[in-house]
Parts: structure tokens; sequence; C-alpha cells
């Protein structure tokens, strides 16, 4: 599956007549990947063949991972959700999802130690980057959770139910109450917590 | 959910660690991989033709013959293989399916065999993927449509059940093969109509001369016989159309329908004629009125199947014959102007007005030339000549365009129908699909919960009842459940989120707000209306031996009818909770659905409703009355 062992990552551009540009990515070596993830060699081949039958180009850009998102929620809409996690999984903002970045974050998520996972979810979090996470990110965020929910909830989704959401969530991780959560608050915070220990290590054996 | 998306959702739910900080609740526990093989290749042998994939592709689709363990029944233990004793060239299409998510359907292959090739596998052809679906379709229709022919010609030799008096007779009229009298009737019509036309035309042609008078016509010479003829015509016209409109099932339609205005044309003459005096002066009018008496000739359509082909043909084809008209028309017009004035010069010409020259257009375009009417001017006799060339070509040509028109527009339109009946079914489908995809969801969850109640009730023989689904749909489950626990917020299904919009609407929540108001965090409150799955301590412990005994009652009751029985756990819990104060921690909590009509999965389950719930443990009460089959469930 992975013939290219030993070759360079290469971007081949094939044009023709009409003008359609396929760009064609191959990931690095097996080995390499190895390497440098927390996946063993089996399940780097399980998941490129997941990877590579819905993206036979190689790359993953935003309206496919969107639409691949959607189909686990039917229920309401997944799109702005799958808006942050595109962005935190292209982490050189690109535009587009390579092999690499994908399994490099699977990695960190279903392998990865209790402080990389939240890290992650750190940067998921600050939507801007800024290292820092003010209310109106965590908003954005959880209004974009619940939309997933959809319109057909029990109990009926009210206006500022997510607002409320957001509140709790400050409350309990800004520890010097200054309107905005630091990487070293937000650790500090969930580590306090038992149920987010507990349900961080909920995908251990996903793979 | 497609089959190549299943093979991202472990990514789908390593993403779900992103809503685990925002989450208050604890989070469901993730389904366990029991059979955690590895992913193997398999061989299918079919007919001899090795094909390989991995287990996993065939596990997509749990619910067919390859996605299940019905396969297992053709495995061949000495070869390690499975081996199918069907076509191979089909189960390429097969397997294509599970590979790629899509059924294709191959062009040279036979639609019944395929049809039965994809029974055998447990695929229904609905899910034909687009580019194939409407091949598919135009051949199954085209099978059925012999199978249906093979069928008629089959009945028709059979005795029909027993139809009334005037269906019997609509039918031997409709269809003359049917009776032998429904033939004698059908001879004797015809031979009557052209009796009838034959008399017509004969009445008019001169038969010798009565010494002393002028030539006269037949039908003056044999008045006597020609009227007794015209008579017994139009007596069996009026007793046919009477008898046909007597059968027929619609006599409104029928009275409205082309066949029978011509019938009634047809005879309505004789009648007039009877009533009418020998009048001089409505003697004309009478005349004209026999002309119509030639509509006889239409009734032939009848016994004719080509009359009727034509006619319909015509009809369909109108738009294209008044272009033909309209382009003639202008054409007639153009010319019949320019020979007009070409012509107005010479003395003693025919061309006295613009209409005048029409005819002689006419006549000089359809090449029939009569020579009543000829140009003289030089002038005249060259647009004269432009005239009858043109009228080659104006004629010639929109002939074949009409039919090859005719023949294109029908087709289109055929398939613009089809396509936009498709495109209804497409859309349908699609809908279907996730509606389905989310009321799997549903359905399991109240599986889950039914589960979960007969386990609390101690009956453990019931417990795996709904564990029917694959792996894979647990894990979505399971996603989508801790997505709930997130956000404290269920999904239901459309019905019910109607009915809970009603409801509040009717009444408000004022009891709500009193043990919100007893904790620290409002949302703490509704994050407990979520009922915990059994790792988490349940609230049971804590329950005196009487509350468990007369949950063992209800337990009865509810396995025969309807709900779980931890509504008064969870009752007696709100009690206990309002009396120790909320804790942030949601270790107890209610149900918030409730009920199963029946036990085994159900078809339709309409989700609790909600009530403000009352302080007192007084509901409780309620929940025998079984009999109306719905229990409210109270929820925070």
């Amino acid at each position: 599956i992975l013939g290219c062992d030993n070759t360079l990552l290469t971007t081949q551009i094939i044009e023709d007549e009409l003008e359609m540009t396929m760009v064609c990515h191959r990931p690095e070596g097996l080995e390499q990947l190895e390497a440098q993830t927390n996946f063993t060699k089996r399940e780097l081949q399980v998941l490129y063949r997941g990877f590579k039958n819905e993206c036979p180009s190689g790359v993953v850009n935003e309206d496919t991972f969107k639409q691949i998102y959607a189909q686990f929620f039917p229920h309401g809409d997944a799109s702005t959700y799958a808006h942050y996690l595109f962005n935190a999984f292209d982490t050189t903002q690109t535009g587009s999802v390579k092999f690499e970045d994908f399994v490099t974050a699977l990695s960190i998520l279903l392998r990865g130690t209790v402080h990389e996972k939240l890290r992650w979810t750190f940067n998921l979090y600050d939507i801007n980057k800024d290292g820092y996470i003010n209310k109106e990110e965590m908003m954005d965020i959880v209004k974009a959770i619940y939309d997933m929910m959809g319109k057909y909830t029990y109990p009926v989704l009210k206006e500022d139910t997510p607002r409320q959401h957001v509140d709790v969530f400050f409350q309990k991780m800004d520890k010097n109450k200054d309107g905005i959560v630091t990487l070293d608050e937000f650790l500090e915070s969930c580590q306090e917590d038992d149920n987010i220990m507990r349900s961080l290590q909920l995908f251990q054996n996903v793979m | 959910m497609a089959a190549g998306v299943a093979a991202w959702l472990p990514f789908a739910r390593a993403a779900a660690i992103g809503w685990m900080p925002v989450a208050n609740c604890p989070m469901p526990l993730a389904p366990a991989d029991k059979n955690k093989r590895q992913d193997e290749l398999i061989v299918l042998n079919v007919s001899g033709r090795r094909f390989q994939t991995w287990r996993t592709t065939l596990e997509r689709y749990p619910d067919t013959l390859l996605g299940s363990t019905e396969k297992e029944f053709f495995f061949n233990e000495d070869t390690k293989e499975y081996f199918f004793d069907r076509d191979p060239e089909v189960f390429r299409c097969v397997l294509n399916f599970y590979r790629t998510g899509k059924l294709h359907y191959p062009r040279y292959e036979c639609i019944s065999a395929y049809d039965d090739e994809l029974a055998f596998y447990g695929i229904l052809p609905e899910i034909i993927g687009d580019c194939c679906y409407e091949e598919y379709k135009d051949r199954k229709r085209e099978n059925a449509e012999r199978l249906m022919d093979d069928n008629d010609s089959e009945n028709n030799q059979e005795s029909m059940p027993s139809l009334s008096f005037r269906q019997t007779m609509w039918r031997a009229f409709e269809n003359p093969h049917t009776s032998t009298l429904a033939l004698v009737f059908y001879y004797v019509t015809g031979f009557f109509i052209a009796v009838s036309v034959i008399t017509n035309v004969v009445e008019t042609v001169p038969c010798g001369t009565v010494p002393g008078s002028k030539e006269l016509p037949c039908g003056e010479r044999y008045s006597v016989a020609f009227f007794c003829l015209d008579t017994a015509c139009v007596m069996i016209f009026t007793v046919e159309y009477l008898l046909r409109l007597f059968a027929a099932p619609s006599r409104y339609r029928f009275i409205r329908s082309v066949m029978s205005i011509i019938d009634v044309v047809a005879i309505m003459p004789y009648y007039i004629g009877l009533v009418m005096t020998n009048n001089e002066d409505v003697s004309g009018a009478f005349v004209t009125l026999r002309v119509f008496r030639v509509f006889r000739i239409f009734k032939f359509s009848r016994h004719s199947q080509g009359l009727r082909i034509l006619g319909y043909t015509l009809k369909s084809c109108a738009s294209e014959l008044g272009f033909l008209l309209f382009s003639l028309t202008m054409a007639i017009i153009i010319f019949a102007t320019v020979m007009f004035y070409a012509e107005k010069g010479s003395s003693a010409s025919k061309f006295t007005s613009i209409p005048a020259s029409f005819w002689y257009t006419i006549v000089t375009m359809t090449t029939l030339g009569y020579g009543d009417m000829v140009p003289k001017t030089i002038a005249g006799k060259i647009f004269g000549s432009i005239c009858s060339l043109s009228g080659v070509l104006v004629i010639a040509l929109p002939v074949p365009v009409i039919v090859s028109n005719f023949s294109r527009i029908y087709h289109q339109n055929q398939r613009a129908d089809k396509r936009r009946a498709q495109k209804k079914a497409r859309l349908a489908r699609i809908r279907v699909a996730k509606t389905g995809s989310s009321n799997a969801y549903l359905h399991s969850k109240r599986n889950g919960l039914l589960n979960e109640a007969l386990e609390l009730t101690g009956t453990p023989e019931e417990e795996h009842m709904g564990k029917t689904t694959s792996l894979i749909e647990s894990q979505h489950h399971h996603l989508l459940h801790c997505l709930e626990k997130t956000t404290n917020h269920e999904f239901i299904d459309e019905q019910m989120f109607e009915q809970n919009c009603m409801e509040s609407s009717m009444q408000n929540y004022p009891s709500t707000r009193s043990p919100s108001l007893s904790s620290h965090a409002g949302l703490t409150t509704t994050c407990c209306s979520r009922r915990s799955k059994k790792t988490t301590h349940l609230p049971n412990s804590n329950l005196p031996a009487t509350r468990l005994r007369s949950m063992q009652e209800l337990s009865t009751i509810h396995i025969q009818g309807s709900e779980q029985p931890s509504l008064t756990t969870s009752r007696s819990s709100l009690n206990l909770k309002a009396d120790d104060g909320l804790r942030p921690n949601c270790k107890t909590s209610q149900i918030t659905t409730a009920i199963i009509s029946i036990p085994t999965p159900p078809a339709l389950t309409p989700e609790g409703e909600s009530r403000p719930p009352p302080a007192s443990p007084g509901p409780n009460t309620n929940i025998p009355s079984i009999a109306s089959n719905v229990v409210k469930v109270s929820a925070l």
C-alpha cells in the first residue's frame, strides 16, 4: 500500500486541457511514521486504507472533512465543529490535512499522555491560536457542539444554554478570574477534575 | 452511515476528546471490542474464481449474507475458504459494493439473473448507485411488462370471476374477443356502419331518368328504400349507443368521450329530420345537417386499432402541425401579396385581391397547378416560379422534421418524467438513510435502557436482548451518547419534540426552578437528567428494602406493558437528593425516556413526556395504571 518507502514528500500537479489540477500526495514511509507516532505498522496500515478510500488524492480538504464528520452526526449540523477540528488538525495552516498530520493528531488523542491530550484540546479551543482562551472562543466552540445536537432534543435547547455552559466552564477553569484561560490554568483545572480525567481515558482502545 | 466512512469512526471518536473538558457529566463507557482480532484476508471462492478481501470490508454491511454469520454456512473446512456456487461475474459487482459502497449494474447482465443474485446475497436493489439506477429500472420495467403480458394471455383463457351483468356488457363492448356474442355484435355494427356509409354515397349517384323529368339521384328515385335502410341503421346505432351508455362504468365520462360524441352526431340528423316537417325554409338547413351523417365513418375507429393510433399521433404532435401550418400561412401570405402587386398592372387579371391570390399560391406551392389562375406579367411569372420552387421545400421540409421531432420530444418527455420521479426517489432515499441512522440511535438507546431496566430488576436472562447491533454501530451510538452527555441534552424524534413543545407552552415549570435553586450551578440539575449507566453506583443501594420490593412488583407489571421501574428509584432519589442537597457530580439521576410498549425492538415507541415533577412521591401511584400503556415520566 505504501509502496514508496524512500520517497520524500512529493506533490505532483497534473494539468490537462480542461485545466483540472489534481494534487496527489504520497505520505512518508511507514517506518518513519511508525517512529514518529505511537501506532504500530499494522494500525498505520488500517488507518491509511480508510484514509485513502475516502480521499484518493492523499489530502483532505475542509469540505471533505466536514462531509465525513457530518455523516456521524445526522441529527444536527456538524460543520462548525468540523471546521474547528480541521483547524486543529491542520497544524501548518495550509488548508489541507495530509495523512501525516492526521496520524500525528490521532496518535496524540488516542495514545498520548494526559498532558499531550489536554494540550491538544487547549489548542482546539484556542481558535485564534494566541495562547489564551477567552469567553468568545469558548462560546463559539460550545455553540458548535450544541449545533451538532440538532433541533429535536430533550429538553428543548434554549437560547442561553450554551452561555450557561460556558459560564460553568469558566468558573471551573479560570483560576485567577481574569476572563481568560491560559494553558496552565487549563491543565491544572482539568487535572483536578475526576470526570475529565476519566473521560480522557475513554478512547484508549479505539484502534 | 456509508461504508467507507466507517473507517473514519476511530477518528471521530478520538475527536470527541475535544468535548471532554466542556462536559460536566461523566461519559458512558465505551463498548468493548470483544472479538479483537487482527484484520485478516478471507478467500471467497465463487465457482472456481477466487476473490480475496479483508474481513472488515465484508463486515461493513452486517445485514447481508457476506457481512453476517450466514457466510459461515458456506465455509469449506478443507480449503479454509468460503465457496459459493454462483455466478462469478455478478459476484464481482457484489464485492465491489462492499469495497466502494456503491452497487453497479452491468449492462450486459440479464436483469432477472442479476436480481436473483442480489436476493441471494441479501442486498436490496434500491441501493444501486445513481449512475446505473436508471438503466436498472428501465430493464426491470421491460421485464415486468413481459411478465404481465404472459400473465394476461394466461388469464384470458381462464374464466373471470363473476362480474355483474353491466360489467360483462362493458367488457364485451370494449374487447370483442371475450365472447362470441360480443364478436357477433362487433361485426353486426361494423356491417351496418359500412351499409350506412355506402347508402350515403350511393344516394347521390344519378341513376337513370324518369321519363319526363331530369336525371335524378338514386336517393330521390328510391327514396323509400333508402329511407328504410337509413332508419334501420340509425335504429341499430341508437340501440348500440344506449347499451353502451347503460354499461359504462362512469356515465359522465362516457358521455364526454370522443367516440360517444361521434355516435351522437352520426344519428342526430335522422331524428332532427324526423322532427322537422318538409318545410321549404328549413330544408336547406336540413340538407346541410345530412353532411354530418358522414361522421358515421369515424365509428370505424372502434373497429380499427390503426385509426386510433393515427388519431393519437396527430393529437400528440399538434404543436408541430401547428408550426407547419403557421409557416405555410406565412409563406402563402407573402407570395400572395407579391403576386397580387405584380399582377396588378395586367388587364383582366384573375388576381383581383390578395385573398384571391391565396388560392393561386396554395395551388402552386403544393405543386398542384390547376391553371385556373395564371400570372401574365413577367414579374408575375418570375415570382410564380419562385413560389412553386419554394413550395416544394416548404411542404417537404417540415414533414420529416415533424416526424423526428415527434419521436425526439416523446422520448425526451419520457426521460424527463423518469428523471423527475427518480430524483424524488433519490432524495427520499437519502432522507430515509439519514433518518434511519438517527432513528437507529434512538432505537438502540431505548433498547439499552430496557436492558438496564431488566438488569435492575434482576432478570439477567433478558440482558442481551437488544445487543444485536454491530460493533461499529455500537461505537457510533456511544459517540452520540457522549455528545448527549457533553451538552446535557438528549436526542429525541420529531413527534416527541412537538409534544414537548406543546406541553411547555401550556404549562410553565415552576417546580423545576426550585431544585435548580438548591444547587449552586443551574446546569448541574439538567446534567443530572441523565440516567447513569450501571458502572456508577446507583441510589439503589440507599433504598430500603420496601422500595426494592415495590420496584420488583412494578417491574413485573412493566415487563408486560411498559416502562422502567427505575422511575420509582429516580423519584425517591429525587427526594433523597432534595434532602442531601445537590451535588455537582450527578451520581444519581432520573430517567427522562421511558416508554416502550413492547419489550422487543419497538416499531414505534413514544418517548417520555415531561411533566413538572411533584415533590411528593404521589406520581408513584400513577405508575400501575399501565392500561393506558403510556406513562408520563417526570424530569427535573
